[in-house]
C-alpha cells in the first residue's frame, strides 16, 4: 500500500518532469566539465565576441570561448556551491533549531528571540553582511549564502521540533524517563526528517538562486573560475551584442531552480485538492439524475396550504463533490413546507443533512454544492434559477439566518451597527439615521442593554449569547417571514441558551415570522416547535406534531432519539442508552 | 525594536573584527609598507582596545559620524546621504506598483475561480504567478532588458535620472512580489469567502460589490499587510541586484563596490543603513496593523 501511493505520487506529470529534470542537472554536474570542460576553456581570438551561430549556439565571450560549453561545464560549480551552502544552512539550522528545545527557559528565549530578529532581515542583506566578512570569493560566498539561510532553517526546525515535542507519544516517553537528548534522537529527528527533506529542497533552490545573485554581483566565484551567476554577469555586459550570452545562463538558473522547487512539491504532495474537485464536479450532474429514482416518498403528514406557504421544497436533493472524487448526494429528496408563523423543527444527528437542507431553503448553497428539486420557493421566489432584483430584495428583508457558532457568523471587521443596518439600507433605501434608529430598537427588543453604545462596537466586544441575540436582531431589521435557526444554542451554555430561545420566541410573536429550528436535541426541538421533522441520512423519516411526539412516533429512529433523552424517571444506575445500543437491541430481539 | 537596533549596531561594528586575518593587510595587500599599515590602522582606530573602539563607534553614530571611506577619504555619511535617495525611490515606487497591482489581480482571480469555476483560467493564472514568484528579480531584469531595451528598443538599457530609466528597474523589482502578493490575496480571499460571516452577508442578498469590498476585503488585509511588509523589506534587499544591473547610483552599487574594495568603514555604514531601513519598515507595518485591526487596537488602547 505504502509503495503504491509513493509510486503513484512520483508517476504524476509533475513527478516525471521533476525526476527527468533533476537527472539532467545531476548528469550535467557529473559529466559537464569532463565533456565540455576543454571547449569551455579553449580561447580563440578569431572567434571572440561572436553572436549565436550553429557552431556556438549561445555565441562566444571576449576570449572566444563557447558560452554554451561554459554554461554546461559550469553546472558542476553552480550546483556544488549551492549544495554546499544548503548543507551549511541545514546542519547549523537543525542544531540551532533543536537546541532551544533542550535548553533552560531563559537561554531558549534568548536564542529564539535572536533568531526571530535575524528573520526580520531579508536574506540577501544577511548574505551581504557575511560576504563583507569573508570577502569576494567562491568560498566566502558559499559561507555567506549558507549562514544567511540559518535563521530561516532554525526557525522551521524549532517550530517542527516543538510541535513534535508536544505530542502524546513524546510526553509518554518523557514520563518513562527518556532524557531530552534521547527524545530528540529517538522521536523528534525521525519524525522531522520528512518535512526537513522538503524544506532542504526548497532551500537548495533558494541557495542556487542566491548564489547566482552573489556571483552576478561579482561577490561570488571569481575569474578565471566560472559559474552561472558569473556567466550571467559577463553576459549582461554585452547584452546589446549577444543577448544569448546572458539569456543562456539565466535559463540554466531558472530551470534548475524550478526543478528543485518542483521536487520539494513532489516530496510534500498530499493528494491534490484541485484535481479531486475537478473529478468531483464531472460526476455531479449524472449522480443527481441517477439518484432521482431513489426518491423515497417522505411521509406527508401535516399539510399546509401551498399557496400561502412561506417556504416550499419538493424533491429537494443536494450533492457535494466527494473527498475521493465523484459526487456524494447528501440529501435525497426532501419534501417540506412551512406555513406562515409556523415553527418547524428539524431534528437529526450530524450528517443527517438537516443543516444543508436549511441552507438550500434559504437559497444559500454555493457551488460546488449542487441543488436539484422539483420545486424550491421562498414566498413565491423561485430559488432554483437566477434571482431578480425584486427577489433579492424580498429574500434580503424577509429571510433571516441564525447560525450555530456566533463567534464566526458575525463579521469581525465590521461594527455591529454596520452589520445590522446594511440590509435595510441596500434594500429599502432608508437613510443611515433611520436605519440606526431601527437597529437600536432591534437590539433593545432582543434584550441587549445600552443599544446605542453597542451599535458602535465590534463583535469581539460581545459575549457569545449577545452575538447570537444580535444575529436575531439582524433578522428583525427587515420584515422577517422566516428565520432559519441552525443549532442556534448549541455553542452556548445552558442559561444563555434559554435567553436566546426566549428571544427567538418573542421575535416570532412580535412579527409572526415562521421559524425553521434545527437541532440534534429532540427535547429542545419538541419544546420549541409546532411540528417536527426527523431526518436521517438525507431523508425525512418521520413528521409529527410536536405535542404528539411521544404518542405518535412510529419510526424506530425517532423512538431511539426519544429514548436517549433522560427524564426524571430514568434509572440513574444504568448508563444512558445510545442509538447504537437500541439498534443492536432491536436487531437481537 | 531597541534590542534589534542594539544587535544591528554590534553586528556592524563587528564586521571589521570578524574578518579572518588582519583587515588592514587585507585592504592594503601583503606588500604594503609597515608604516602605511600602521597609519591606516590608527586611522581606523584599530590600535585601541576593543571596548574603547566600540565606545568611539557608538559615540560617533550619535553624532552622525560613520567614519571615513578608505577609498575616497570622504566621510561615509556624506556618500550615504548622496546615494540613499535613489535606493529609496526605487524601492518605494516598486512597492507601490506591486501593492496597487496585486490587490485587483488577487481579487479578480479569486472571485472568478471561486468554488472551482473556470478551472482552466485558474490553472493558467497560477502557473504564470508561480513562475513569476520563482524567477529571481535579477534574471527577470535580464529578460526585461533584452526584450524592451535590446529587441524592441523602447526603453533605455540602464542609467538613472529620467523617468523612462525608472520603468525597467521598477518592473524587475515589482513583478515578483506583485505575483506573490496577488497569490496571497487570492488564497486569503478564498478562505474568507468560505467563512460563516460571509454566508450571513450573502443571506442579506447584498450586491457583490459590498460583499467583496466591505465584508471580505477588511478581513484579509491583516495577512496581506504582513506579507506586504516582508515584501517591502525584501525589496530593499532586491535593490542591490537591480541597481547593479541598471547602473543606478544607489546604496546597492555602493555596498557591492566597497565589499570588492574591502572598504570596511563604508561597508559598515551601508549595512547599518540597510538594517535601519528594515527595522523602520517592520515598525511601520506593526503600527499600521495595530491601527486597522479592531481587536488589537482595543487591546492596546
Amino acid at each position: 500500500m505504502a509503495t503504491r501511493t509513493r509510486r503513484s505520487r512520483i508517476l504524476t506529470p509533475a513527478g516525471i518532469t521533476t525526476a527527468v529534470g533533476l537527472a539532467i542537472v545531476v548528469g550535467l554536474a557529473i559529466v559537464g566539465p569532463i565533456i565540455w570542460g576543454a571547449q569551455a576553456e579553449a580561447t580563440s581570438v578569431a572567434d571572440r565576441l561572436q553572436g549565436p551561430s550553429a557552431l556556438h549556439p549561445f555565441g562566444t565571450d571576449e576570449l572566444g570561448r563557447d558560452v554554451l560549453a561554459r554554461v554546461l561545464a559550469g553546472t558542476r560549480t553552480s550546483v556544488l556551491l549551492a549544495l554546499g551552502a544548503t548543507a551549511i544552512a541545514v546542519a547549523l539550522g537543525v542544531v540551532l533549531g533543536l537546541l532551544p528545545t533542550v535548553l533552560p527557559r531563559v537561554l531558549r528565549r534568548a536564542l529564539t528571540g535572536l533568531i526571530d530578529i535575524l528573520l526580520a532581515f531579508p536574506w540577501l542583506l544577511l548574505a551581504l553582511f557575511f560576504s563583507a566578512i569573508w570577502g569576494a570569493s567562491a568560498t566566502g560566498a558559499m559561507l555567506a549564502v549558507g549562514f544567511a539561510g540559518i535563521p530561516a532553517f532554525a526557525r522551521l526546525n524549532y517550530t517542527l521540533a516543538s510541535s513534535i515535542m508536544g505530542r502524546d507519544y513524546v510526553r509518554a516517553a518523557r514520563i518513562v524517563g527518556v532524557g531530552p537528548i534521547g527524545v530528540l534522537a529517538r522521536h523528534v529527528v525521525p519524525n522531522a526528517a520528512g518535512p526537513l527533506l522538503v524544506n532542504a529542497t526548497v532551500h537548495a533552490s533558494g541557495a542556487l538562486l542566491s548564489f547566482a545573485g552573489l556571483s552576478f554581483l561579482g561577490l561570488g566565484v571569481q575569474s578565471p573560475e566560472y559559474d552561472w551567476g558569473r556567466l550571467l554577469r559577463e553576459g549582461i555586459a554585452r547584452i546589446y551584442v549577444n543577448p544569448m550570452a546572458a539569456i543562456g545562463p539565466g535559463i540554466a538558473i531558472v530551470a534548475t531552480g524550478l526543478f528543485l522547487t518542483l521536487a520539494s512539491d513532489v516530496f510534500a504532495t498530499t493528494p491534490r485538492r484541485g484535481a479531486l474537485i475537478r473529478t468531483g464536479l464531472r460526476g455531479l450532474r449524472p449522480a443527481l439524475r441517477t439518484g432521482a429514482g431513489r426518491a423515497a416518498s417522505a411521509p406527508h403528514l401535516v399539510t399546509t396550504d401551498e399557496a400561502d406557504a412561506v417556504s416550499v421544497a419538493r424533491g429537494l436533493r443536494i450533492a457535494f463533490p466527494g473527498a475521493e472524487g465523484g459526487s456524494v448526494e447528501r440529501v435525497h429528496g426532501v419534501e417540506l413546507e412551512i406555513a406562515p408563523g409556523e415553527v418547524v423543527g428539524i431534528v437529526g444527528e450530524s450528517g443527517s443533512g438537516k443543516s444543508i437542507t436549511a441552507m438550500a431553503l434559504a437559497g444559500l448553497i454555493e457551488p460546488p454544492g449542487a441543488v436539484a428539486a422539483a420545486e424550491l420557493r421562498f414566498r413565491g421566489v423561485d430559488l432554483l434559477g437566477p434571482l431578480s432584483a425584486a427577489s433579492k430584495r424580498r429574500l434580503g428583508l424577509e429571510l433571516a439566518m441564525v447560525f450555530q457558532d456566533p463567534l464566526t457568523s458575525l463579521n469581525p471587521a465590521l461594527t455591529i451597527g454596520r452589520q445590522l443596518t446594511e440590509a435595510v439600507e441596500v434594500h429599502e433605501g432608508v437613510s443611515r439615521a433611520e436605519a440606526r434608529e431601527r437597529a437600536v430598537r432591534a437590539l433593545a427588543s432582543v434584550g441587549i442593554p445600552d443599544p446605542e453604545r453597542r451599535l458602535g462596537q465590534y463583535p469581539h466586544e460581545f459575549s457569545g449569547g449577545m452575538r447570537q441575540r444580535a444575529m436575531i436582531a439582524m433578522g428583525l431589521m427587515g420584515s422577517p417571514r422566516l428565520i432559519v435557526a441552525d443549532e442556534p444554542t448549541t455553542a452556548l451554555d445552558v442559561t444563555v441558551q434559554r435567553q436566546v430561545l426566549q428571544n427567538l420566541r418573542r421575535a416570532q410573536t412580535l412579527t409572526h415570522t415562521a421559524i425553521l429550528f434545527i437541532s440534534h436535541d429532540i427535547a429542545l426541538v419538541a419544546g420549541f416547535s409546532d411540528r417536527i421533522l426527523v431526518m436521517k441520512d438525507g431523508l425525512v423519516v418521520e413528521q409529527l406534531a410536536a405535542d404528539r411526539l411521544l404518542v405518535d412516533a412510529q419510526h424506530p429512529y425517532t423512538k431511539a432519539l426519544i429514548a436517549c433523552v433522560p427524564d426524571m424517571a430514568s434509572d440513574r444506575t444504568q448508563p444512558l442508552p445510545v442509538i447504537g445500543d437500541l439498534d443492536t437491541a432491536r436487531r437481537a430481539s | 525594536m531597541a534590542i534589534s537596533l542594539g544587535i544591528v549596531v554590534v553586528a556592524t561594528f563587528a564586521i571589521i573584527h570578524l574578518v579572518p586575518g588582519d583587515p588592514v593587510r587585507a585592504v592594503l595587500g601583503p606588500s604594503a609598507p609597515a608604516e602605511l599599515v600602521a597609519r591606516t590602522r590608527a586611522e581606523l582606530g584599530l590600535d585601541q582596545p576593543l571596548p574603547v573602539q566600540f565606545w568611539n563607534y557608538v559615540a560617533g553614530l550619535f553624532q552622525g559620524d560613520l567614519g571615513t571611506s578608505l577609498q575616497t577619504h570622504r566621510p561615509v555619511a556624506d556618500t550615504l546621504a548622496q546615494r540613499a535617495p535613489a535606493t529609496l525611490v526605487l524601492a518605494g515606487v516598486s512597492f507601490l506598483v506591486a501593492a496597487i497591482g496585486a490587490l485587483p489581480i488577487g481579487l479578480a482571480t479569486a472571485i472568478s475561480v471561486r468554488s472551482g469555476r473556470r478551472r482552466v483560467l485558474d490553472l493558467i493564472a497560477s502557473a504564470i504567478v508561480g513562475l513569476l514568484i520563482v524567477v529571481p528579480n535579477f534574471l527577470l531584469a535580464v529578460g526585461l532588458v533584452w526584450l524592451f531595451a535590446v529587441e524592441w528598443r523602447l526603453l533605455p538599457v540602464a542609467g538613472w535620472g529620467q523617468p523612462a530609466q525608472l520603468v525597467l528597474p521598477v518592473l524587475a523589482l515589482a513583478i515578483g512580489p506583485m505575483a506573490y502578493l496577488a497569490r496571497i490575496v487570492h488564497v486569503e480571499l478564498l478562505v474568507v469567502l468560505d467563512a460563516t460571516y460571509l454566508t450571513t452577508a450573502r443571506s442579506k442578498r447584498l450586491p457583490g460589490r459590498l460583499i467583496y469590498l466591505r465584508h471580505a476585503l477588511p478581513n484579509m488585509l491583516t495577512s496581506a499587510l504582513t506579507i506586504g511588509g516582508l515584501m517591502l523589506t525584501g525589496m530593499v534587499a532586491g535593490t542591490v541586484l537591480i541597481e547593479t544591473i541598471f547602473a543606478i547610483p544607489g546604496l546597492g552599487t555602493t555596498i557591492v563596490s566597497s565589499i570588492t574594495a574591502k572598504d570596511y568603514p563604508m561597508i559598515q555604514g551601508v549595512v547599518l543603513v540597510y538594517a535601519g531601513m528594515v527595522l523602520v519598515l517592520n515598525l511601520v507595518v506593526d503600527l499600521v496593523l495595530m491601527t486597522i485591526d479592531p481587536r488589537s487596537s482595543l487591546a492596546e488602547g
